[in-house]
């Protein structure tokens, strides 16, 4: 079965030292949640898991081979599903337009409709995107995850602007996907509704040594 | 293949939907262009005789005018985080967003420049090497310009930074170009340079798509 688990990780970014020695690890159907102050490292640690940024130090794999995310990226971008910041949502193309367009690239088989619906976006389906409210653009980026099965979802803030009821879709999305023996990180600090989750407090990483800073 | 196509496919769909790109290139162009005759005078041996580097340079200045929103609409939206972290090879990526670039913006310049030809007087024998010329070379603009619009990326000032980098990388293509049409005027051979001018679009195809690539990669780790 598929793991993911980092070891002695450390991270350079901005001039500073933003964590040190942090360890993670995920089974099939974990969850590990991200907690820290704002700049404490949560994005720039999923960035890492993503394998956008190379970490300083450690590494971070999957199952137990002895290769790192980063020696085969696009076989770690194949299982991977990242959802940072940014909603990517073109202003002039359609919600079924803007997910349907990610979807090809992953896969000829999605299920766009279908992860439309989930997110409850269902009637804006043919609105361009820059009639979009932020919340709304929020489900369309979570909808392009939906739509392609990928065994790791690592979530960036997904709850920011997100309504109640989103909020409790995207719930409902994690726990099936953790059913199917998928695995999720996310960082937030909202509280998520998600039952049995491991939490990984950033600030126990933050380096005390100055001469590091 | 399929991640070419549906990359190509939206970059045209979002050009055609936003309209005003293309417009403005091919505008730009006219415009330049038609300032010379203003600058130089009416006498029209002198306007056949810098006709073909006039529309040259003036298509140089076009193409380059539309580079900088090549990958920065996709970096400011978040698009392009997202586009490196799909399963797909970012160099064919790269080679698909030029080709559409070069499609919405290469391609009307070619179609305008005998319009423009006509009014700079250019002899009648000078078209047909002219359109081959601006076919074989605009293509290699739009990738070299690929290039730079990777590497401004997140830079301030970003479009000035990209005319330095770019504009003596055109130079090569420029010289061929100009003087492909000039032998034809001189009733000289002038397949040596159309051959130049394929050999530059085969290398920088050959080159660019990498390059530009491996800068996205930075501009996004760093």
């Amino acid at each position: 079965m598929p793991s993911f688990s980092g070891q002695g990780l450390g991270c350079f970014r901005g001039g500073r030292l933003v964590f040190e020695n942090l360890a993670f690890a995920l089974q099939p159907g974990n969850a590990l949640v991200l907690r820290g102050p704002n700049g404490s490292g949560k994005s720039t640690l999923l960035r890492l898991m993503a394998g956008l940024i190379q970490p300083l130090e450690g590494q971070i794999k999957w199952s137990d081979s002895d290769a790192g995310i980063t020696d085969d990226p696009d076989l770690h971008y194949g299982r991977t599903h990242y959802v940072g910041h940014a909603d990517a949502v073109k202003p002039v193309l359609t919600v079924t337009e803007n997910v349907t367009f990610w979807a090809r690239l992953r896969s000829p088989q999605s299920d766009v409709a279908g992860a439309i619906d989930k997110l409850g976006i269902a009637p804006l389906a043919d609105i361009p995107g820059q009639f979009l409210s932020a919340g709304q653009k929020r489900r369309v980026n979570l909808a392009r995850i939906l739509a392609v099965p990928a065994n790791l979802w690592l979530l960036d803030e997904p709850a920011t602007a997100l309504d109640v009821d989103a909020i409790a879709a995207l719930c409902d999305a994690i726990a099936e996907h953790r059913a199917a023996g998928g695995m999720v990180v996310a960082s937030t600090h909202q509280n998520l509704a998600l039952t049995d989750h491991a939490v990984l407090h950033l600030s126990d990483y933050i380096t005390e040594d100055p001469a590091l800073v | 293949m399929s991640s070419f196509i549906a990359i190509l496919s939206r970059d045209l769909n979002l050009a055609y939907r936003q309209g005003m790109d293309s417009v403005m290139v091919v505008m730009f162009f006219v415009i330049a262009v038609v300032l010379f005759p203003f600058g130089v005078g009416p006498e029209a041996n002198i306007l056949a005789r810098i006709a073909a580097g006039v529309i040259w340079v003036a298509a140089l200045l076009a193409s380059m005018l539309s580079l900088e929103r090549l990958f920065d609409a996709d970096y400011e939206d978040g698009s392009l985080e997202i586009l490196i972290l799909q399963p797909i090879t970012l160099e064919i990526a790269v080679a698909a967003k030029v080709t559409a670039h070069w499609l919405t913006t290469g391609l009307p310049l070619i179609i305008a420049a005998p319009v423009l030809a006509i009014l700079l007087n250019l002899p009648a024998d000078g078209f047909a090497v002219l359109i081959s010329a601006l076919a074989l070379g605009t293509p290699s603009l739009s990738l070299i310009g690929a290039i730079g619009a990777a590497l401004i990326l997140g830079a301030r000032r970003g479009g000035v930074l990209l005319s330095l980098l770019v504009l003596p990388l055109y130079i090569p293509v420029l010289i061929f170009g100009v003087s492909a049409v000039d032998a034809g005027l001189g009733g000289f051979p002038f397949k040596s340079h159309l051959l130049a001018l394929g050999g530059l679009l085969l290398a920088t195809l050959a080159l660019c798509p990498w390059v530009s690539a491996s800068a996205l990669k930075q501009a996004l780790r760093s």
